[in-house]
This record gives C-alpha cells, sequence and structure tokens, in this order.
C-alpha cells in the first residue's frame, strides 16, 4: 500500500503491544451499526504510473491559457514568474512544513513572511502587513469588517466599478454581523464622484476603492481621498494590483487607511484561479483590528534575531468567538513565490513589467481600435493594462470564432451585464507579434 | 545569521532578465503623471544566486515532513506524495485561466467532478463543494447553509448554535462571523457530550450543533445517533468538523449517521502539502435536503461535457472565493484519492488509528492521560505529573523534544485538558519512527526528574534559543526598516 509504511510484521506487533488480538478490537466504541458494512465505492486504485498518464491524458483535453495567445485577466494574470521562484517554492522544507507555532523551528517560515510583510508595505506605503488570507475578494471582505471594529459604523459603500465576483464574496462575508452595502454608481468607467459624494454622510464606515478597477481603469484617486476623507470617521479601503504598484501612485499617497488585493500576479501560476492569495496592510495603530497571522522581530533568549507569530490574542485559537477573523491558515506558499518573486525583480525589475504591461496594453487598445465598429469602451479614463472595448457582435460570438486559432480575445462582459464588451488584459510576457495576431483575428471576425 | 534579503541589497544588481521593449512609448504620454508613483519601491536588488542563498539558507531553519516525525495533534501531518508536485506542475493545470472558454477546461472540470463525487462517497454525503479554500472557510461555508436553510424556511427565531467546549477555536469564530450566538456545551468525565446537558441547551431557538468526530480528544462521538436526534427534534442542523477524518475513511460515512453538513480539510486527511501555513482547501458536503443553499458555482456534465453550473444561484448562499477554489490543491487530493482506492483509504485508517494508540500505550508510563481507553487516530497525554512533581511546563516538554529532532504535539489544546499535549503520528509514520519518538519523549520524562534545568533553558540545539514571543508583541516590529 503506498505511503503506509507499516508491514503485516508490523500491524501484528502493534497489535500485540497495544494488547489486542485484531484492528476492529481499537473501534470497539464505534457502535456497529453506525460502521459502513462494504467498501466505498470508488475506482481501483491506479500506480504511480498510471495516475501519470490518466492526469496526462485528463490534461489533454485542457488547451491552457499559457500555451495559447491569451488576454485573459479579470482578477487572475499571466505574469513570467522566474524559474527560480519554483526552485524554492519546491523545496520539502518550505512546502511540507506547518504554520510557525513552533518558533525555534520554523525560523525560515518566520523570516520570509517577515521580509514578505515588509515589501508589501513598501509597495502599498502602509506601516503593517499581515501574513496573507485567502484570496483579494475575501480582503476587501476583511478589510471592511475591520473599518466596522474600528468605528462601529456598519455601513460601507462599494463601487460599481469593483470587481463583481469580489462583490459576491464581500456580500457573504459581511451579512451575517449585519453590514449594509451601498453601491456608488459609475460613469465613463470609473467612481462617479458626484454621486459617491452625495451618498457620504456620518454614517458610513468605510469606502471601497479598487484601483485599476474591475475595467482596468485608473480610478481618480486623488479626488476620491478628498471626498472619502471629508467624514472623518470613513475609512478608505484600496484595492490594488500589486503590479501596478511598479509604475502607479502608491495608496498612501492617496491616504488609503487599509490597503488589500490580489497577490497572485506575483510569481504564482493561474491554476484556475486558485490558490491565490490576498494581501492586508494599514497602519500601525490599527494592528491590534487586524485579521490573520502577522510575523515580528523579537530575540531569543541568548538575544539573537529571532521572528515570532505575534498579537496572536486577536486570533481565534485564543480568542474563539471574540476574534477579529475566524481564518486560521495563510496562503504561505503562496506569498513565499511572491516574496522570491519581488526579490528578483528588484527595484528596476517590478517598474520594468509594470511599464512593459502598460505599454503593449495601449498599443493592443490603440490597434485594436482602428478596427471599424470596435471603440474603447471609456476613452475618457485611463488605464493600466487592461480595458474594455464595444464589439459590434456579442462578445461570446467573437470569442468562439477565434477558438479555432487558439486564441482567448479577452473576458466575455456578458456575465457582468455588458453584451458587447470585451475585457482585454496585456502583460509583459505578450509580444508585439501576438498584440498583432490579435489584431489580425479580430479584424477577420467581427466582419 | 538572521540577516534579511535587504541585507543583501546592492544598489544596480539585477535578479532577472526581462525582454527589450518592442513599443517603447513614454509613459507619461499613458498614464497621467499625477497617477504615477514618485519614489520607486525599495524592494532588494540582488543576484539570483544571492536569492537562491538566502533562502536556501532560510529554509534549512524549519522542521519539515522529510526531515522527520511532525506529531501536531488535529492537524494530521503525514507524508505528501511527490507524484502530486510533479503532476500538477508539469502539466497543463498551472496556466489555466478561471475565465477560459468551458470547451478549453473539460480535463480539469472533468477531474473536479469526480473529485466531488468521490468526496461525496466518502462522506456519505449527497453533494460536495469544492470552493471553500481552507477547513476555517469550509465551516463558514456550512454554517452559511445552515443559515440559508433556516432563512428559507422561516425559522428566523433560531439565534443560536452549540459547540462542545473540546472544539477548534475557528468552530466559535465562524458561528460569530455568520452572526450566530455561540453556546458551549461542557464535556462530561468520558471525554464525550453530555447529552443530559444537551438536552438541557437545546431549544426552539437552536440553529445547529457542531462536533468534531472524532473529538479532539481522539474519542468517537458514539452517541452521536441520539444527539442527532435531539437537534433534529427542533429542526436544528448537525455540523461535522472534519479535521479529524483521517479516522474514519472507509469505517463511516458521517453523511450516514446524523450530521448535516460537514467539511473536509483536503491539507489534512488527503495528504496535500500545508505550504507552512496554507494554502488549504476544505470542500464542504451536505445532505439531499441543503443542496439548494451549496455555494456556486458547482461542477456538472451533461450531453455536451462539464460545466460551470449556476442554476440554483436564487438560493445559494452565494460565493467564498473570487473563483472556484484551490484548483491545484484539489489535483493533489485527487490523485491521492485515485492512487489508494477504497482499500487503501480505510488502510490510511487503521494504520492511522493503531499507530496512535500504539505511542499511547507506549508513553502512559511515563504521562499523564486522562482518556485511557482506546484512542482513534490521535490522543492526548499532558504533562501535569511533571507539572506538579518537577515544577516543569508542557511548554518546556515540548521545546526540549525540538532538541531531539521531533516536532512538537500540538500543545494546551485541547483547553479542557490542563497541560495538554495532542499526539497524532499518522499512518506515513514506520514502527521504528514512532519508537524513536517514544523513546524520546521516555528520555525526557527523565530529564525532568534528574535535570530539570535542561527542561527550563530548551531547546539547545535549534536555529535559534527559545524565543521571546511577549517581546514580540510588545516591541512590535512587523517589518524591516528599509535603508534608502
Amino acid at each position: 500500500m503506498p505511503y503506509i509504511s507499516n508491514t503485516d510484521r508490523d500491524r501484528q506487533k502493534i497489535l500485540s503491544v497495544i494488547g489486542v488480538q485484531k484492528f476492529e478490537d481499537l473501534i470497539s466504541s464505534i457502535p456497529a451499526k453506525l460502521r459502513l458494512d462494504k467498501p466505498l465505492n470508488l475506482d481501483e486504485p491506479l500506480s504511480e504510473l498510471e495516475i501519470t498518464n490518466k492526469i496526462k491524458a485528463q490534461t489533454c483535453q485542457n488547451i491552457c491559457a499559457g500555451s495559447a495567445n491569451a488576454f485573459l485577466g479579470a482578477g487572475v494574470y499571466d505574469h513570467f514568474i522566474p524559474a527560480a521562484v519554483d526552485t524554492i517554492v519546491s523545496r520539502p522544507e518550505f512546502f511540507t512544513a506547518y504554520t510557525p507555532y513552533q518558533a525555534e523551528v520554523s525560523q525560515g517560515t518566520l523570516q520570509f513572511i517577515y521580509e514578505y510583510q515588509t515589501m508589501i508595505c513598501e509597495l502599498t506605503g502602509m506601516e503593517i502587513a499581515n501574513a496573507s488570507l485567502y484570496d483579494g475578494a475575501s480582503a476587501v471582505a476583511e478589510a471592511i469588517l475591520m473599518a466596522v471594529r474600528k468605528n462601529k459604523l456598519m455601513k460601507a459603500i462599494l463601487p460599481a466599478t469593483l470587481h463583481p465576483e469580489f462583490v459576491k464574496v464581500i456580500k457573504v462575508y459581511t451579512e451575517g454581523i449585519g453590514v449594509e452595502l451601498l453601491t456608488a454608481p459609475e460613469k465613463d468607467g470609473r467612481i462617479d464622484l458626484k454621486a459617491l459624494e452625495a451618498m457620504l454622510d456620518d454614517t458610513i464606515g468605510s469606502v471601497v476603492v479598487q484601483n485599476p478597477n474591475f475595467y482596468g481603469n485608473l480610478e481618480a484617486v486623488s479626488e476620491l481621498d478628498a471626498i472619502i476623507h471629508a467624514k472623518p470617521k470613513c475609512l478608505l479601503i484600496a484595492c490594488v494590483d500589486p503590479i501596478s504598484l511598479g509604475i502607479i501612485n502608491p495608496p498612501a499617497g492617496y491616504n488609503a487607511d487599509i490597503v488589500v488585493g490580489e497577490g497572485q500576479a506575483l510569481g504564482n501560476s493561474m491554476y484556475m484561479g486558485g490558490p491565490l492569495f490576498g494581501f492586508f496592510a494599514t497602519k500601525l495603530d490599527n494592528a491590534r483590528q487586524m485579521p490573520g497571522r502577522i510575523v515580528g522581530a523579537t530575540l531569543d533568549k541568548d538575544g539573537n534575531k529571532a521572528y515570532a507569530l505575534t498579537l496572536q490574542a486577536r486570533e481565534q485559537h485564543i480568542r474563539r468567538n471574540k476574534a477579529t477573523s475566524n481564518i486560521c491558515s495563510n496562503q504561505s506558499l503562496c506569498t513565499l513565490a511572491a516574496t522570491v518573486y519581488m526579490c528578483l525583480m528588484g527595484r528596476e525589475g517590478l517598474k520594468e513589467v509594470a511599464t512593459q504591461s502598460a505599454q503593449k496594453a495601449h498599443y493592443a487598445a490603440v490597434e485594436l481600435c482602428k478596427i471599424p465598429g470596435i471603440s474603447l469602451a471609456y476613452p475618457q479614463a485611463p488605464f493600466f493594462k487592461e480595458f474594455v472595448i464595444n464589439t459590434p457582435k456579442p462578445a461570446s460570438q467573437l470569442i468562439k470564432l477565434m477558438l479555432p486559432r487558439i486564441i482567448y480575445p479577452g473576458v466575455d462582459m456578458a456575465a457582468f451585464g455588458k453584451p458587447n464588451a470585451l475585457l482585454i488584459a496585456v502583460t509583459e510576457k505578450k509580444s508585439k507579434a501576438d498584440i498583432d495576431a490579435l489584431v489580425k483575428a479580430m479584424q477577420e471576425v467581427v466582419k | 545569521m538572521s540577516q534579511t534579503i535587504f541585507e543583501y541589497s546592492t544598489a544596480g544588481r539585477k535578479g532577472v532578465s526581462l525582454p527589450k521593449r518592442e513599443i517603447d512609448t513614454h509613459l507619461d504620454s499613458l498614464i497621467p503623471k499625477e497617477l504615477q508613483r514618485e519614489k520607486i519601491a525599495r524592494l532588494p536588488e540582488v543576484s539570483e544566486m544571492d536569492v537562491m542563498r538566502h533562502y536556501i539558507a532560510l529554509s534549512h531553519k524549519n522542521h519539515f515532513i522529510e526531515k522527520g516525525l511532525y506529531p501536531l495533534g488535529s492537524c494530521t501531518m503525514k507524508y505528501n506524495p511527490k507524484v502530486h508536485e510533479t503532476l500538477v506542475r508539469h502539466t497543463c493545470f498551472a496556466n489555466l485561466h478561471p475565465y477560459q472558454p468551458e470547451a478549453t477546461l473539460q480535463g480539469a472540470l472533468e477531474l473536479l467532478y469526480e473529485l466531488q463525487s468521490d468526496l461525496a462517497e466518502i462522506s456519505g454525503m449527497a453533494k460536495v463543494t469544492l470552493q471553500p479554500v481552507a477547513g476555517a472557510q469550509g465551516e463558514f461555508t456550512g454554517i452559511k447553509i445552515i443559515a440559508a436553510y433556516h432563512k428559507a424556511k422561516g425559522n428566523t427565531h433560531k439565534t443560536k448554535i452549540i459547540i462542545p467546549d473540546s472544539a477548534h477555536g475557528t468552530n466559535p469564530a465562524t458561528c460569530a462571523l455568520v452572526g450566530y450566538d455561540v453556546v458551549e456545551l461542557k464535556s462530561k468525565s468520558d471525554g464525550r457530550c453530555d447529552l443530559a446537558k444537551l438536552r438541557e441547551l437545546v431549544d426552539e431557538n437552536t440553529a445547529g450543533f457542531m462536533l468534531t468526530n472524532p473529538n479532539t480528544l481522539g474519542l468517537f462521538e458514539n452517541q452521536i445517533e441520539e444527539i442527532a436526534e435531539i437537534m433534529h427534534a427542533v429542526d436544528g442542523l448537525m455540523y461535522m468538523d472534519g479535521a479529524n477524518l483521517n479516522a474514519l475513511l472507509g469505517i463511516v460515512q458521517p453523511g450516514k449517521i446524523g450530521f448535516d453538513v460537514m467539511h473536509f480539510n483536503l491539507h489534512k486527511t488527503f495528504a496535500t502539502p500545508h505550504g507552512g501555513g496554507g494554502p488549504g482547501c476544505g470542500p464542504v458536503g451536505v445532505v439531499e435536503k441543503l443542496i439548494p443553499y451549496l455555494p456556486v458555482p458547482m461542477i456538472d456534465k451533461n450531453d455536451h461535457g462539464y460545466y460551470l453550473d449556476y442554476k440554483h444561484e436564487a438560493t445559494s448562499i452565494g460565493k467564498v472565493h473570487t473563483f472556484y477554489g484551490n484548483f491545484a490543491i484539489m489535483v493533489r487530493a485527487y490523485i491521492y484519492i485515485k492512487m489508494l482506492g477504497a482499500k487503501g483509504l480505510r488502510r490510511v485508517s487503521e494504520n492511522a488509528i493503531m499507530n496512535a494508540n500504539y505511542l499511547m500505550k507506549r508513553l502512559q508510563p511515563e504521562y499523564h492521560i486522562e482518556h485511557t481507553e482506546f484512542c482513534m487516530h490521535e490522543f492526548v497525554m499532558d504533562g501535569t505529573k511533571q507539572k506538579k512533581e518537577q515544577g516543569i511546563s508542557t511548554i518546556d516538554i515540548a521545546k526540549r523534544l525540538l532538541d531531539k529532532g521531533f516536532h512538537a504535539p500540538t500543545i494546551y489544546f485541547p483547553l479542557i485538558i490542563p497541560e495538554a499535549m495532542m499526539v497524532e503520528p499518522t499512518e506515513t509514520e514506520s514502527l521504528d519512527s514512532m519508537d524513536a519518538f517514544a523513546e524520546a519523549m521516555i528520555e525526557i520524562a527523565k530529564e525532568c526528574r534528574e535535570n530539570p534545568e535542561l527542561l527550563h533553558d530548551a531547546p539547545l540545539c535549534t536555529p535559534v534559543r527559545r524565543v521571546d514571543d511577549v517581546r514580540a508583541v510588545k516591541v512590535l516590529e512587523p517589518i524591516y526598516p528599509i535603508k534608502d
């Protein structure tokens, strides 16, 4: 039997040391009528070779975005990942370790999380970050819940420009404790500033600003800062693409109180959207209201530098139903990939990735809009690496027509209320030839 | 020794080569200046070799499964097969995008469909969602489903969930997040639920009961049918925390003994890696009447193939994850189930139970054990004897164990056992490694008697000495002060 060390002889020895005749004697506490009287109805077991062949056959039925000419984003992005990232993440020392509760034999994990927290704070301009949450969506939800703990105001405003899948998750996470979610309308692909200003009063606890937003557009953050912070208790929750921070104003620059976001783009493969990780950073005086694990630097008994989980009195294993969140795990291995990625990129590398993504996205937008019938959905709005085009036919048709060419032209916006629109993402991985091929295919399919 | 990566930084050094610019428009012509970053993010400037040396050096400071026994109770630190890692990476899985056309995702969707079905069979539940990404999120999903059920039935008076005092901390924290009041049920002297007390607590306002089975003392809750009867009489639902499912594979199907909803921890029972704290995966199974409330999408199939099913969105609790959950973790669990099959999974639980009883038997002469009946996959011993006789705490024993090359058991949990040490060897440990662990524990008991100072000083041989976690709170340093 694979992965079980005991031989039949070992089993006999174990039973005799315990002092029983047979295994069933050990489970006598389970009433017989509760026990399964037949084997589970599962497939016959496969050897390592057989499962390898089965999985290979299964993957052959996929045409992955990695081998297609894909322009898919909307929260999960295909950025370049240096080989060294996977070499580190594949170390059993990291991936088979448990949560670093026993600090003395977990310094490797604890220190990389400390470095990760530092890098997240450096990117966002915040003072403290946690060890990560499940994904960007739950990170926004946790930020809203933290705002409630802080100012006791039970209303939050979500913009219509926020990722619709995030909105669904936020609703599920916040309804239990009675948070009222309001929607600020959009205007020309960005938050309608006048409408937001009219909605804000002293009962609003937080406003979420996704920047770049779901459409890829960059919000008018200075104006949003002024409008939101005109209400002294109201918190600005910024939800950002970490890659964008290579060139885009960090949230501290527009006085964000809490900064969250989806971190996958930092060195993690797409894996059909999971695992992802949510980063969470804020100002130091919010530390005790934060959700999730936090690592801090400290000293060991001999006065040497060491690291440990800190502020654990916030967490479920100590505080139980009074905890700041029910979360137990963090997406540790994903943050390790992110940490190694950020190290390899360095100051100039991250800036270069962001710059090339923006340059190529804008090139694609210009070239696509030369095609009759295609136009930018939000021509007024500045964008980063993602943009929406209006299409002369339903996007679903265009996607289907491009399938034989193995081009995925973008995300169909029909599911989000815009049937004749595509959300197109361009990363630094796309070559000019890839983009030109998209444009050429588009010319043909819109006819 | 504990130098951070920032201290290796040298201006101008590079760790990556990026393609040259094919389209070199000036950034200011694309993005308004006022929206751009002024000051560069001070990430480290290091070479690839700097990065490799630094993180490999850090990796050497961790305990991990391949290094030695990891007897954390309720965490199920079993061996993680390496074929999982090879297959999940060396295939097309890694580069699938969640918004690809369904026609191009058929292999992945088939795998998920089969995993949903296999987990339903293993648990005896009617249907399983794979979306929750961790045990705690599985709990959250399950309790939301309970809330949705009551809402649909007009049970607006139901405000409380009952939880035993031996429960994991996530249980009460989850109920609070869903908006339920938590009522704690004291355990009786044999370590199981006290039915008389339960009857007193249950009333029309009870929405459900959350139970870990086997419980955190490693004991099977053998009155489960009576408990379910009490709950169902007031239309309360039975939730099973599946953290300890490793004891039940092919032996008991929770869905057939009174539970209505449960979560799985794929990173425990199904051998996916813990990753130093995550990512995990926490699928949820439900009985027939709760299917309408499962998160969207489910994976289903028709004549055209496999598809993401949103049909029940109107009754569903909604979504708990941006996309479809932790796909890469599901692939690993799928491989595990397919390689073991029904017979193998049953063998997993049998050996897990035998190994735990073996260790309990070997350690009983030296350590106090409150509940000495046969255990399931884990047992709880404690340091009360050493505390009373030598003034040595469980934390000291745990730290000394680190010196001997083992990880410590789960300590000070469950909360109802003073000085608790919860031990779960798992089925993948051999007799030899269990003997080595037992001998280390026996030696420590001896050291407690003969050289108690050693215990207070422990650990002595680990990468750092005992870490001052009180200082970590008092002098909060969550980030490194980067120099320009």
